[in-house]
């Protein structure tokens, strides 16, 4: 495959800046609503806040990529005294949790960096934790162009995935049969 | 579709189980925004004037605020209402939080529960489905408890729970709600809660709360984060530490005490004590505070940090907020915080008033040095201060012996005594208790908040305008330069004006016209706050905050769709105000109750004091004893008050 120039974005996460506002999560489900910012729901967010006040854990995950099946793992992690919960550092939209799926189709999320047309100085979860517990760097980087698939394909594979692909085609055809 | 609020309430008949899912009239958000003005329209309606806060027919309304759950920043205030039953009058006490985004999240503005609940139960709101849940395995858990047993039993971590404590159950008047990192405290709500049976109510939700101009609306949004980071850089010279950012008096925060300690009094609201700051008491306080501070939190969707969890060795954790952190070791005259910091958790699993509880075991304390309580009230009670205050506590909340008396506060426990007690409950203003704070000099401005506020409680009014004179004219010049919050020029050579000493000074200046103003400028942003579910912390308390008059109009229309300039808010403003106030009119409160403590300000000017009200009540529109007048109340589309007023013969016809 071909190598590219490619701008590699991050978002560093600080977890002891982190006040567990959650403005993060209601900007960017703000965001990706349709049309933009006409509606705020944190369930829609593609960075959720794993927030446990009383045991001071309160860590910011991103959505990442979708995984049809659990993992194996079932992972503890104990850090500065404090355990952190199996999934908690986990970016995955899971069959084992509601994490990052849309609420109502439960179609798998994934963090987009605000991808925008003209781009943004930076993500907006980003330019609204004014605790500076997310921080935006961006690098140039040679990369292998990969095809990025569409969400529309991630989010048919996780439905075929749920019902299998006889029913989502069968579905598909009956949608596009007019009446 | 409706924007910035759902358009449902949630209705709970408590004796029969009904739920209902019930729509509301935009209407009335256009006539009262929402939250607290909805709630004194709902109550005003829908509960007869003469009904006792433990009357079945007392709702106890939770109201997310008009924008709480959009992306305004701070929007996050709960406002719970029914009628009080320590001042017997309309209560509203606030909690930010995480509870009412949730709320709107899961499709409700409000929560209105009505009647009683034959057992405890918890109340489950999950989208669409509501449950009444049994809640006897609950009865006599910590509130922070409570919580953390429900979020496990409905396995859902992200569910926000508002719960009360051992004291809500047993009806003290001074039990609070607590959630999160919050509570609503004051005028005993909890109370209400408790007598409905109801231990707590467990939302999760996840809905789209919609905008009307979206664009717009997250543009003003930015801006308003965009000055709250100028004011963090920026604070306000010249004025105590406190005073000089954003957020709630950040307690958790600020670890130099001196302003607090020195100026607040001690005990029963007695002693001051002037040289309590010693380099000492300094050292070992920080200490302890950042032992036990484990991290500062803060409301949804807010960059501020005005909550701490707390960790004290050998206790449960809890959350921290306000200023509880010092109540209870002034009022016990302990000179070390540790204590402060371990009484307070267990007044807040136990679910309690952080300010009023401690006064009243103070009062209950000094009654018995007086001679006036006997021994007998105190049998098995320790001698040490920390142990006698903790033996209280437990009592006070389990309506134990004396613990019963005192659980009403101080001015019910006070006539309940008798022999003279009523002299030492001498820091209430309609009932209940304020902040131990006793000042030299009349402040006319304070005086009439104190006075009139239909919040009761001081702190809660406070806000906008400098609380003392800056010295020099520079500081003046330089204050008024960027005061862009001011809702009209004539505020800004007010306090050009306003001198240290001599006849530009307290307690001639402000002059009681000015003073009004200035008081009514105040109370309109808290109004809004209080309709919106804006946090005071980032409106009506700090100097200089990102929301004020100029852009709240903006922001609510590209919310909500409504439009709606600075004169339309400012007349849903003297709505609310006045709708609050015919309230308590109608439940009997008059002239003669709008009085503060008697020694409040050593130097008192009975005549000013007269002045001050008269020329108040004449602004407002009001007669001379306080009563909305009927061309007032028509005016702002209040004529059901008006007539409502003349049938029970409280104002005379023309
Ligand atoms: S906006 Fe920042 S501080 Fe707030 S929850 Fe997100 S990461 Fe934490
Ligand atoms: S970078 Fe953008 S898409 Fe990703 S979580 Fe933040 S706001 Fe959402
Ligand atoms: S300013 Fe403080 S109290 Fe107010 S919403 Fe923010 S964190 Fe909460």
């Amino acid at each position: 495959m071909a190598k590219v120039k490619k701008k590699i974005k991050t978002i560093k996460i600080d977890l002891d800046k982190c006040n567990g506002c959650r403005a993060c999560e209601a900007i960017c489900s703000a965001f990706h609503a349709t049309p933009k910012y006409s509606s705020n729901n944190p369930a829609r967010s593609r960075i959720r806040m794993i927030r446990d006040p009383l045991r001071d854990v309160y860590v910011p995950v991103y959505a990442g990529e979708y995984t049809a099946a659990e993992c194996m793992g079932r992972d503890k992690y104990i850090i500065d005294g404090k355990e952190y919960d199996e999934c908690g550092f986990c970016r995955a939209s899971c069959p084992s949790r509601d994490a990052f799926k849309e609420p109502d189709s439960g179609l798998p999320l994934k963090c987009d960096m605000c991808e925008d047309d003209p781009p943004l100085d930076k993500p907006l979860c980003v330019k609204w934790c004014l605790n500076d517990a997310l921080i935006y760097e961006e690098r140039e980087e040679e990369v292998e162009e990969d095809i990025k698939a569409e969400d529309v394909q991630i989010g048919l594979e996780s439905m075929v995935d749920k019902y299998g692909m006889e029913k989502v085609m069968d579905t598909i055809v009956r949608m596009s049969q007019k009446d | 579709m409706r924007y910035a609020e759902t358009g449902y309430n949630l209705e709970i008949d408590l004796a029969t189980g009904n739920v209902e899912r019930v729509e509301t009239d935009p209407r009335l958000t256009e006539l009262h925004l929402g939250g607290l003005g909805t709630n004194a329209k709902m109550i005003w309606d829908r509960v007869p004037a003469d009904v006792k806060p433990f009357d079945a027919e007392n709702l106890l309304i939770f109201s997310s605020g008009l924008l709480c759950g959009t992306p305004a920043p701070g929007a996050n205030r709960t406002i719970v209402s029914a009628y009080s039953p320590q001042t017997e009058l309309f209560g509203y006490s606030m909690m930010g939080g995480f509870w009412a985004p949730e709320l709107k999240y899961a499709g409700y503005d409000k929560v209105v529960l009505r009647n009683k609940s034959p057992n405890l139960v918890y109340i489950w709101i999950n989208n669409d489905k509501v449950e009444i849940r049994d809640a006897s395995h609950l009865k006599g858990k910590g509130a922070v408890e409570t919580a953390e047993l429900i979020k496990k039993e409905i396995n859902d971590p992200g569910a926000q729970v508002a719960a009360i404590g051992l004291a809500g159950e047993n009806r003290v008047f001074m039990a609070s709600i607590e959630q999160g990192r919050s509570s609503a405290s004051r005028l005993g709500l909890g109370a209400v809660m408790g007598d409905k049976g109801v231990k707590a109510i467990a939302v999760r939700g996840t809905k789209d709360v919609n905008l009307a101009k979206p664009a717009e609306f997250v543009k003003l949004c930015e801006e308003v984060l965009d000055y709250i980071k100028l004011r963090e850089e920026n604070p306000v010279p010249g004025v105590m530490p406190i005073l000089a950012g954003l957020g709630s008096p950040q307690e958790m925060k600020h670890i130099d005490e001196k302003w607090h300690t020195e100026n607040f009094m001690w005990g029963n609201s007695r002693v001051r004590r002037k040289d309590f700051w010693t380099k000492e008491i300094a050292e070992k306080w920080k200490d302890v505070q950042l032992n036990v501070r484990t991290r500062l939190i803060s409301c949804y969707n807010c960059p501020m940090k005005c909550g701490a969890i707390i960790s004290v060795p050998g206790i449960s954790t809890y959350m921290m907020k306000c200023f509880s952190k010092l109540t209870y070791a002034m009022a016990a005259f302990v000179d070390d915080l540790d204590f402060g910091f371990r009484i307070a958790q267990r007044a807040t699993e136990y679910g309690v008033d952080g300010f009023s509880v401690p006064q009243a075991m103070a009062f209950g304390f000094e009654l018995r040095e007086e001679g006036i309580l006997g021994e007998e009230y105190f049998e098995g009670c320790p001698s040490d201060n920390e142990g006698k205050f903790y033996w209280m506590l437990d009592r006070l909340v389990r309506r134990e012996g004396i613990g019963d008396i005192l659980a009403d506060g101080t001015y019910w426990a006070s006539k309940k005594i008798g022999n003279g007690a009523e002299k030492f409950a001498h820091n209430n203003i309609k009932k209940h208790e304020q902040l131990p704070l006793k000042l030299g000099m009349l402040n006319p401005v304070y005086y009439l908040m104190y006075a009139t506020g239909e919040k009761i409680n001081i702190t809660q009014i406070e806000g906008q305008f400098p609380q003392s004179p800056f010295p020099t004219m520079e500081e003046r010049e330089a204050f008024i330069k960027d005061w862009i919050q001011c809702p009209d020029d004539k505020f800004k050579k007010y306090l050009l004006d306003w001198e240290l000493r001599g006849e530009f000074a307290n307690p001639t200046y402000p002059t009681p016209e000015i003073a009004s103003d200035i008081v009514d400028w105040q109370e309109m942003i808290h109004y809004f706050d209080d309709a919106l579910g804006i946090c005071a912390g980032l409106s009506s308390f700090p100097l200089k905050p990102p929301y004020h008059i100029h852009n709240f109009p903006k922001i609510i229309s590209a919310g909500t769709g409504m439009e709606l300039d600075e004169e339309g808010l400012k007349e849903i403003y003297k709505r609310n105000r006045n709708l609050v106030r015919s309230l308590n009119v109608r439940r009997g409160m008059r002239r003669a109750d709008e009085v503060p403590p008697e020694d409040h300000w050593k130097k008192r000017f009975p005549e000013l004091e007269q002045k001050l009200l008269d020329t108040y009540y004449e602004m407002k529109g009001w007669d001379n004893d306080g009563i909305p007048k009927k061309e007032s109340l028509e005016r702002l589309g209040l004529d059901y008050v008006a007539e409502d007023f003349e049938k029970r013969g409280i104002i005379k016809n023309g």
